[in-house]
Formats: C-alpha cells, sequence, structure tokens
C-alpha cells in the first residue's frame, strides 16, 4: 500500500513523536508513506469558521497534488483529516463547490483520490491478524483508555468508526496485548486550541476528560490526535498547579508510538522520551523499556 | 345525442379560491353533449342536490357530470342523489378540481384552465357511461380478530356479545397482550391485571368467542363477507385437551430462561406459561432452550405430568376456516433504545425502559414489586426518567409523538415516591401533552405533590461514573447545562409497530404507513376501517395509543364488524370486470394475475361455420370481483374491460385532455 | 429587563436568517428547542447564551445580540450538537456561519480567540504552514501576558517541538493569493 503522506503543521513540532512513531509503524506494517510535496496547512478550525471557502480549499490544494500522483492521503491528525475529509465531501458532491475551490486554488481536485485517518490505515485496513502477528512485545495487561476525541468520529455518516462509541484503537489496545478500558468520555471534545486561547474554559475539559480516565482506572491514555495530545499530555502539569487537588500523572501516548513499541521498537526512536508527562514508569512496568 | 349536466362546486372557498367556477361552468357549456351547467356553492349539501334534481328534471339530462372533490369523498353522495331521481347511477362522472387542482395549485388562472381540463375529460367519459346494476353476495357471520390484547379482547367481547361467533388468533401462549404487563393505569392507578384478567376470563368462557393462542394467521383468501382464513396453530408440545394447567410440568422443569414477560428481569422455565393468570393457562414448551429439544435428554415435564399431556411430537397444525370479517389488532413494540449511543447503546444494565419499570414494580414481578435497579438490586434513591426516546426524533427514531409517554412517565414517578420514601424523581421532557380526561390533573399532581422535578429539555449523554449514572441535559427553561446522578435512569422509548406488521398487512392486503402502523380508511371519517372491505382496526396496530383509546376504538371496531355481519346479503359494486367472449382467446392469462381468484375457465359452445363447436374463454365471478382492473391489462386481446373504466371511456377521457 | 418588539425584530431579521441558512444549509426554523444541543455541548458552561438559545435568537431575527455573542467564538467546532441534534440541524454549521459574519460585522467579542485565529491564518497565509512558536509568542504579546505558557518553551526547544524559524513552503505566494481570492469570492457570493 501507498499513500500520500499529509503530516500536517503538528507533526513537524509539537506532534513529532506521531510522525516519527507513524513512519515506525508504517514501515513494519509495509505502508509506504511519500509526503506531499510542498503541501500547506489545512487552515485548521480557524480557517472555516473565518472562510467558509478557504476552509475548503486550503486542504483541496493537498489533495490536489495528491491527486496528481494518483495516490489517497493519509493525513494522522484529526483535526487535519476532518478539514480534508469535509473538503473532500464538498468537493464531491457538488459541482459549484468543486468549481469555486478550483478557481480559489488554481489547482483541479477532481474527487478521484480522498483521505483516510492513520487509524484507518494502520488499525482498520491492516487488520487486527496483522497487528498481533507483528506484536513481539506484548502490553502485558496495561490499562488503557483510547481517546478519539471528537473530530476523528465526525461528520457523523462519513466518519469510520462509531460517532459515540468508537472502537478501533480500543481493539487495537487488546490486539496488543492491552486492556482496554470501557469508558464514556471517548469522544468528548478537549477544547483544541482553546486550552491556549482560552485557557480557564480549556482547562476545564481537560480536567474532565482526565479525571474520569483515572476514575475507570486506566493507567496509560491513548489518542490519535496531536492537539488532544498536547491538551492532554503539557496541561497536565497546568491543572496540578492552578486545580485544588489536581494531581494528574497520567502518561498519554499516540496510538502509533505503543504500536511501534510492540513491534518491537526502543521507545525513544517512537519518541515516547519527548513527552511532558514521563512514561518510563509505566513502560517499566510492563517491561516495555 | 346525449344530453349532459355539469355542476361546478365551490366548495366554500376551498375550490372557488383558487378556481374561477363560474368560468368553468361557462366553458362547459361548449363541450360536446353538454345541454347544461352551472355553478353552486355546496353541491354536496341538500339545496346543492336538489340543484341536481331540478336540472335533471328540467333539462331532461341522462347523463352528469359533478366538478367537485375527490370520489372518495362524494361519489356515494351523488350517485344516491341520480338515483333519487330516477336515473342509473352509474351514468355519472366526477371531476376532481379540489385534491387534484385548487388545492394543490396557488395559481387562480393556471388552476382555472386545468380544471375546466378536467371537466372536460369527465364529460367525455360520461357520455361513454352505461347504466350498471349491483351483484349481491352472501357473508359468513363470524369474526375474527388478529391480536388478544385488550383491543381484540374488547372487540371479541363486544361482537360475541351481539350474537356472532369470534376467534381471537394469538401468537403467544396467552392473550392480555401489553397491558397484562403493565402494573398501574393512568389516571386512576387502578391495577391493570385487576381490570385486565376479568376480561380475559368472561372471553375464555363466553359461548361465542373461541381462543386460538400460540397461532397465527398463515393466508388470506377471499373478500368481504367471506374469507378464507389459514390458521397455523403452533405445536404447543402440550396436548391442550389432556392439559388441566396443574402447573406440576413448570415446577419440575430444570431450564430457566429470560422471561420475555419480564423484559428479561426475571426467569421462566422453558415449559412456562407467560404470567400466572395466563388464559389459556397451559403451557407451551419453548423448543430452542428445552433441554429435551436441544439434545434428547431430560423429558422430566413428561414424567411428572399427571394427564400425559406432554407431547414432543406434536406438529405444527394448519387450519383453515371460513369468516366474514377480520378485526386486526395486534398492538406495539417498544421502540429499542440500543441506537442512541449517547444513552449506552443499551449496555448499561441501570438504565432501563418503562416497560422494564412496569415489571420492577409490579408485586408479581421478579422483584415483588420493590424497585431495585438491575445491576445490584440497591434501591434508588434519585431516578430521572428521560420522554421521548425514539420518539420525536428523526434522526435516531421515529418522527411522531407516541402519545402515552407523558402520562405513564408522570405515572412512574409517583409509584417511584410513594414505593420509595425520601427519593427525588427528574423528568426530562420537550413537552407535556396530557389530552385526555382527568390527565392534566394527574400531571400537576405528579409535579406539586410527589416530588417529580420536571425539567425541560432533551437529555444529550447518559454514562456510568462509579456506581452512579451521570444524566447531562439542559435546563432549556433557564438556559443552562444541568447534571444529575442518578441511581436508575428510565427511558420512555416510543410505541413503534410491530416488526412483522408489514408482513400481516400484505397477507391482508391492507395498507401501512411508513412506521409500518395500519392505514386507516379515513383519519377523520373512517377511523377504523381499511381501505379493504370487512378488515378493521383495533389499538395500538393504527397507531400508538393508551387503554381508554384502544378500548374505544375497538368498540368501534367491533360495532363496524356487527354491521357488517348483521346483513344477510351484501350489495357488491358494479365497477366489475366484464369479458368480451367473442373475441376471448381462452388462454386465461388473467386467472393467474386476479388477486382476488375471480376469474375461472368456462366452456362455451357456439357456431363457426354452421357446426356447434365448443371453446373455452375466461369468466369473471362478479361477487369475488373487487374492480382492480389488474386482469383488463394482461389481456392481450383486450376484451377484458372493467366497466365504469372500459378502454373506451378512459381513451375518450385521453383525447379529450391530450388532442 | 426590557421586552423585545418581536414584530420589528422579526422583520428586520429575516432577510439575515435566510443569509445563514445559505451559508449553513440549516433551516433555523426547524429547530424545536429541545436542548439537546446545549447539554452534550463541551463549552456550553462557559457561553452567554446556550447553543439553543443562539438558535431560538435567530428564530426571533435577533440579528445584532447574536453576532455580539460569546458563544459563536467559544464553539470549539467538535460537532457534537450536530451528531445528536434529533431534528438533523447542525448547529456547528450555524456557529460557523454566524462567526464569519460577525468578522464581518465587527462584532468580535471574544478578542483573545479572535486574536488567536487571525495570528494563526496570518502565519499560514505568509508561510504556508503554522509557524508555532511564532503563533504563541505573537499571541501571548497581543494578549498581554508574554509568560504564558513561556515555561514549557525550554524543553520544548529542547525534544525538537519548536522551531525557531517558520518553515516557509514554496507556493506559499500560490496560498497567499488562494487568501485574496477567497476572501474576494465570498464576499461578492454573499
Amino acid at each position: 500500500m501507498k499513500y500520500a503522506y499529509y503530516p500536517g503543521c503538528s507533526l513537524h513540532s509539537t506532534g513529532i513523536e506521531y510522525d516519527m512513531s507513524s513512519q515506525l509503524v508504517a514501515g513494519k506494517l509495509g505502508v509506504e508513506l511519500k509526503e506531499i510535496p510542498d503541501w500547506n496547512c489545512c487552515g485548521a478550525s480557524a480557517g472555516h469558521t473565518t472562510n467558509h471557502l478557504l476552509g475548503l480549499a486550503l486542504p483541496a490544494r493537498n489533495l490536489a497534488i495528491a491527486e496528481k500522483e494518483g495516490l489517497d492521503v493519509m493525513a494522522p491528525c484529526a483535526s487535519c483529516y476532518n478539514r480534508m475529509k469535509t473538503s473532500e465531501v464538498a468537493v464531491k458532491s457538488s459541482q459549484e463547490t468543486k468549481a469555486r475551490v478550483a478557481e480559489v486554488t488554481e489547482m483541479e481536485y477532481e474527487g478521484k483520490v480522498g483521505v483516510k485517518s492513520a487509524l484507518e490505515v494502520f488499525v482498520k485496513d491492516a487488520g487486527l491478524d496483522t497487528i498481533k502477528s507483528l506484536t513481539v512485545k506484548n502490553l502485558g495487561g496495561m490499562k488503557i483508555a483510547a481517546y478519539y476525541g471528537c473530530l476523528l468520529v465526525r461528520p457523523v455518516g462519513i466518519g469510520f468508526d462509531d460517532p459515540e462509541n468508537p472502537m478501533t484503537m480500543d481493539d487495537m489496545v487488546t490486539a496488543l496485548g492491552g486492556e482496554a478500558v470501557d469508558w464514556p468520555f471517548k469522544t468528548e471534545c478537549c477544547g483544541a486550541s482553546l486550552p491556549t486561547a482560552r485557557e480557564k474554559v480549556g482547562l476545564k475539559l481537560v480536567y474532565d476528560i482526565l479525571t474520569i480516565a483515572q476514575s475507570v482506572g486506566a493507567e496509560a491514555v491513548v489518542t490519535a490526535c496531536p492537539l488532544c495530545f498536547m491538551n492532554l499530555d503539557m496541561r497536565q502539569n497546568d491543572l496540578n498547579k492552578k486545580v485544588d487537588n489536581a494531581n494528574f500523572h497520567l502518561p498519554i501516548f499516540y496510538f502509533t508510538e505503543l504500536m511501534a513499541i510492540a513491534f518491537g521498537e526502543k521507545p525513544a526512536k517512537a519518541g515516547v522520551g519527548k513527552h511532558f508527562v514521563d512514561t518510563s514508569s509505566v513502560l517499566a512496568k510492563y517491561n516495555l523499556k | 345525442m346525449r344530453r349532459v349536466g355539469v355542476f361546478v362546486c365551490h366548495c366554500g372557498s376551498n375550490i372557488a379560491g383558487t378556481v374561477d367556477v363560474e368560468r368553468v361552468a361557462k366553458e362547459a357549456c361548449k363541450f360536446p353533449n353538454v345541454v347544461f351547467a352551472t355553478d353552486y356553492k355546496y353541491m354536496c349539501s341538500e339545496p346543492g342536490q336538489q340543484v341536481i334534481k331540478d336540472a335533471i328534471k328540467e333539462h331532461n339530462l341522462d347523463r352528469v357530470v359533478v366538478a367537485s372533490c375527490s370520489p372518495r369523498m362524494h361519489e356515494p353522495t351523488f350517485r344516491r342523489c341520480l338515483e333519487s331521481a330516477g336515473m342509473n347511477p352509474y351514468l355519472f362522472e366526477m371531476a376532481n378540481i379540489r385534491e387534484h387542482c385548487s388545492w394543490v395549485h396557488p395559481d387562480k388562472e393556471k388552476g382555472t384552465v386545468k380544471a375546466i381540463d378536467l371537466v372536460r375529460k369527465a364529460a367525455a367519459k360520461v357520455v361513454k357511461d352505461e347504466p350498471l346494476q349491483k351483484s349481491s353476495i352472501g357473508i359468513t357471520k363470524r369474526a375474527l380478530v388478529i391480536g388478544g390484547g385488550i383491543a381484540g379482547i374488547q372487540v371479541a367481547l363486544d361482537i360475541a356479545d351481539a350474537g356472532f361467533p369470534v376467534t381471537i388468533v394469538e401468537k403467544e401462549p396467552t392473550i392480555g397482550g401489553r397491558m397484562a404487563q403493565i402494573d398501574k393505569t393512568f389516571p386512576t392507578l387502578d391495577c391493570s391485571a385487576c381490570i385486565l384478567t376479568p376480561k380475559m376470563v368472561d372471553a375464555s368462557q363466553h359461548p361465542n368467542i373461541e381462543i386460538l393462542s400460540y397461532s397465527e394467521v398463515e393466508k388470506v383468501e377471499g373478500y368481504v363477507g367471506n374469507f378464507n382464513i389459514t390458521i397455523r396453530k403452533k405445536a404447543r408440545s402440550v396436548d391442550m385437551s389432556k392439559c388441566t394447567g396443574c402447573g406440576t410440568c413448570w415446577e419440575k422443569c430444570p431450564t430457566k430462561v429470560d422471561s420475555e414477560f419480564d423484559m428479561g428481569l426475571g426467569k421462566r422455565k422453558a415449559i412456562y406459561t407467560p404470567f400466572p393468570q395466563a388464559v389459556p393457562n397451559k403451557p407451551v414448551i419453548d423448543r430452542i432452550h428445552c433441554t429435551k429439544f436441544k439434545n434428547g435428554k431430560c423429558g422430566i415435564c413428561q414424567k411428572f405430568c399427571p394427564t400425559g399431556a406432554v407431547d414432543f411430537e406434536q406438529q405444527d397444525e394448519l387450519i383453515t376456516e371460513k369468516y366474514g370479517a377480520i378485526v386486526v389488532s395486534t398492538g406495539f413494540n417498544q421502540f429499542d433504545h440500543s441506537v442512541y449511543g449517547e444513552y449506552g447503546y443499551g449496555k448499561y444494565p441501570d438504565v432501563i425502559t418503562g416497560l422494564h419499570f412496569e415489571r420492577l414494580i409490579n408485586a408479581s414481578g421478579p422483584t415483588m414489586g420493590k424497585i431495585k435497579r438491575p445491576s445490584d438490586h440497591k434501591i434508588p434513591e434519585t431516578v430521572v426518567f428521560v420522554k421521548c426516546v425514539g420518539s420525536r426524533d428523526e434522526a435516531k427514531g421515529k418522527s411522531y409523538c407516541s402519545r402515552t409517554c407523558c402520562m405513564y412517565t408522570a405515572k412512574h414517578a409517583t409509584l417511584v415516591h410513594e414505593k420509595i420514601p425520601g427519593s427525588k424523581s427528574y423528568i426530562f421532557y420537550m413537552d407535556v401533552r396530557t389530552p385526555g380526561k382527568g390527565y392534566e390533573e394527574f400531571y400537576k399532581r405528579t409535579a406539586e405533590e410527589y416530588e417529580a422535578q420536571y425539567i425541560r429539555g432533551r437529555v444529550s449523554k447518559i454514562y456510568q461514573k462509579g456506581d452512579k449514572l451521570m444524566v447531562r441535559g439542559e435546563d432549556s427553561l433557564i438556559g443552562r447545562p444541568v447534571e444529575i446522578e442518578a441511581d436508575m435512569v428510565v427511558l420512555a422509548n416510543a410505541m413503534v409497530a410491530r416488526e412483522d406488521a408489514g408482513d400481516l398487512a400484505r397477507t391482508l392486503g391492507i395498507s401501512y404507513d411508513k412506521d409500518n402502523f395500519f392505514t386507516e380508511a379515513h383519519p377523520k371519517l373512517r377511523p377504523v376501517e381499511t381501505h379493504t372491505a370487512g378488515v378493521f382496526l383495533a389499538g395500538a396496530c393504527q397507531g400508538p395509543k393508551d387503554i381508554p383509546d384502544s378500548v374505544a376504538q375497538a368498540g368501534a371496531a367491533a360495532s363496524k364488524a356487527i354491521g357488517l355481519l348483521s346483513k344477510t346479503q351484501m350489495e357488491s359494486d358494479a365497477i366489475v370486470s366484464n369479458v368480451d367472449e367473442s373475441r376471448c382467446s381462452g388462454c386465461m392469462i388473467c386467472k393467474g394475475i386476479c388477486p382476488y381468484k375471480a376469474i375461472d375457465a368456462k366452456i362455451i359452445t357456439e357456431r363457426i361455420g354452421g357446426k356447434m363447436a365448443e371453446r373455452q374463454v375466461a369468466e369473471v365471478n362478479k361477487s369475488l370481483c373487487q374492480g382492480c382492473g389488474a386482469c383488463t391489462v394482461a389481456c392481450r386481446a383486450g376484451c377484458l374491460n372493467l366497466l365504469g373504466f372500459t378502454n373506451e371511456q378512459i381513451l375518450a377521457e385521453v383525447e379529450a385532455v391530450c388532442l | 429587563m426590557q421586552p423585545i418588539n418581536l414584530t420589528s425584530a422579526s422583520a428586520a431579521g429575516k432577510d439575515f436568517v435566510e443569509k445563514v441558512r445559505k451559508a449553513s444549509g440549516v433551516d433555523v426554523k426547524a429547530c424545536y428547542q429541545c436542548g439537546k444541543c446545549s447539554a452534550g455541548c463541551p463549552v456550553a458552561f462557559a457561553m452567554d447564551y446556550t447553543p439553543r438559545q443562539v438558535m431560538r435568537m435567530l428564530q426571533l431575527g435577533l440579528t445584532e445580540e447574536v453576532l455580539k455573542s460569546h458563544s459563536i467564538w467559544l464553539c470549539a467546532q467538535c460537532e457534537t450538537c450536530s451528531a445528536r441534534c434529533p431534528r438533523k440541524l447542525e448547529p456547528a454549521k450555524v456557529m460557523e456561519a454566524l462567526r464569519i459574519e460577525a468578522k464581518k460585522a465587527g462584532f468580535e467579542t471574544e478578542d483573545e480567540i479572535a486574536t488567536f485565529n487571525e495570528k494563526f491564518l496570518r502565519s499560514v497565509a505568509s508561510n504556508g504552514r503554522v509557524f508555532e512558536a511564532g503563533l504563541v509568542i505573537g499571541f501571548n504579546l497581543a494578549t498581554v501576558r508574554p509568560f504564558k505558557d513561556a515555561g514549557v518553551a525550554p524543553s520544548m526547544l529542547a525534544n525538537g517541538k519548536l522551531k525557531l524559524l517558520p518553515h516557509k513552503i514554496k507556493g506559499r505566494d500560490a496560498v497567499r493569493r488562494m487568501f485574496e481570492k477567497a476572501e474576494k469570492m465570498e464576499g461578492e457570493h454573499k
């Protein structure tokens, strides 16, 4: 399998671990990733809430480049994935939109190629049997809460998993030998840029998610989105300082990091050393260092 | 030369508002054969009919066209009018310039032009009308009731009391239906079983009522007054003639199964009656779970049965009986809320439905009437009720309002307060709808005296947090999100049609709506009849209904059936198919097409080339024919014609409009 | 509290509601005010009007109040409301349309969020991608709290999570033209 790879801005900076681990996992699964040449930012939520057309055009430029190469796109970031999917569907379902988008991008995107999330490519398409067969270091029953966030399973009716109780990552955790805990906040929003732009509002969302994850006995949380990851990982320290009784030390992982580790890679090679919250003790507990 | 009269109705402003009726009448005068045309405010009224009668006399009319509403509405009215003026009632046509024109067009000019076209069409056809005669058929004075819930029982009792034999076919092992599962009834709070079981016993003891439980209707043939119904009596594995209902078998049976009657909250045996007051009080063996049927071992019930009634060899039995009328009262199902991911996809044990709650509060239910939550049998202190689950929800459920939930939820909250001292109920609602006698007062009492906090808003999420259920809603009256830590959540699930309603409708040849509820012949004026003559509706199979409404509708359906059965002979419509024998080749394609089995072959003798010869042709049984016209389309020689809608008449219409 | 004159409000708001319908594809009249959107909204607790109330205000034609609300800026676009709406309406799309309209009308009630978005897009317009360090520093300076999140910077730099200079893509001129064209075309379209 070969995909046009769209890392998005985060995977080249704050989400560098996601990039590193995705490349490793792709290699193990025999998925070839060819980065979209000279890709641009998808605009994230700022784009489409400022100018609707711009919000469709920014992702469409990248899709158009991928289409020239005849490759479907894999986008690890949930927000990038959501924006690209929205653009893909909009162009496919309306000739008028297609023409307007083409006018803005000065490129033709016909809707012949589409976008998939990394979770779809690495777990759904690869299959749990393949994942099991590649697992050399069992997660040893580590209790893990799979956190999908909101955008990965939206828009409803287009997404690849259930909008209220997605299972792709849970199944992956089980396949790797971990214990996927059942919890109700799988798709609650982490606030996206709100913890940065409106700290008080954003931090409450992160607090609620971490609290519930902790209450069901999760020893770690696994995500498939750089923004979710940053909010859950980087903000724990903030919360511990600013919220009474908050004492979070919950390791957060990208699902690709767990896959890479289980497939026998050194955690450091997958970027696991770059987290804010210490991961070494939970990895040591399950002999995964 | 015919003498046609045209009468254009205003229907108040219904037609006249969008159609220039005077112009239509004026234009009609110019049509061939039309000798008189006029307009009138209400053609169907007494004076309106007099206008027609007077014109018939004065202008010596021999054909009449009325341009008004749908023939569904007033064709019989105007036919009677012609009859009383001494004309054959079939020398008449209606132009539907209301439903087909004024109601659907906003433009008066275009509407008027279309109305003129429709009248031209009718005037062209009426010239070709021939006088027709009705025929009559005998009636089997016996009724079949499908479904033995409260509606079916009431129908059966009413028809039986009027002196006609009735058969109730019930697919469960007992009659009683949903009402038997319910604990108390609103708004009086009297015990459901106490008022239902006497009726069940009445039905079982009535000399005119036969109950076929654990049976289903397999095939329906025939027509109004003369239905031939094939009924499958499913193998009970128990000989009804020997069984005394002593109960030894189900006491001894070692296999426990989740009880459907108790909504899976309690257990029953593999040989069982659904509940102690079952009628008939004779068990059936659930062959899927019975060990004897699974692996040949056991057979304890047979060993202990004092009368030797247990029969593992019993087979399904098919019987065919004649009935004159059918009443359908198959009831409803409860909506399956497992489509609501935000409410946990049905996986939280303490998120239950209204019917579960009925079993929990019932003294003979699985908890002996103590409200205990299913997960840990703790008595809940905070109970949250969520209304409109699956109702008024196009996204995940049904668009309609289920009508009963507001009241049964109020009842549940009242009972929570009565049974659990110090408890608190919260009720999430969108609107409180209480249009019944004493209903509003009951709701008010629940809110004011029974500690039920009503919160206006739809719940968005229910999730488990420790041993509590977190319920998130918005109090839309203050505009703030609210959260409740509940011990138990009761969902007021929508009432939906039975999953096999569509199949039964096709078997019976009756229509059903987008939600699979059976459709009445007219939403206001024929609420218990179907479009299929002789088939009537009662209870929630026609749409969500509470007990009083179901019983009222049952009475209405019974009186319609009694009206039919009281006749000795029944007039059948004159609009039937007719064979032109001279052109019929006897290919009999029409016979296979006819849904009413009204066509058969017959041998005629005719003179061909001076010699007498025999030849096969088709023959239509005028009593059986329902005038659907299917055969006329199938006939290759075009020798089958529907009287009143002959090919010649239809072509005349087409020419009038298209040429 | 002043009573609202609904006669004039609904007359005045008619065109605006139609504009929102065209932009979002959502007919706000179809909303039956059940509040499921607001009950599930993760940010509703911080809003001045719940999403349901925003829909209601549109129904009544209270254009200016809607455009001045904080809610339309706080919406995180997570689409939970749209996913659960029993009338299959999509409040998230209404929020998007309203935010665009509010910006046009000059009502940026939530300075910080508006500033963040603006800095974000400016970064994209000039580089083709977001320069995260520049964005956060620029944002914190603009909102007069230069040291917010500064504590995490050293470790992020060390981990390669922050770059000191933006990556400028080759096609950045093309991207800038996209911004200009999109603005011009959306202006003409409505």
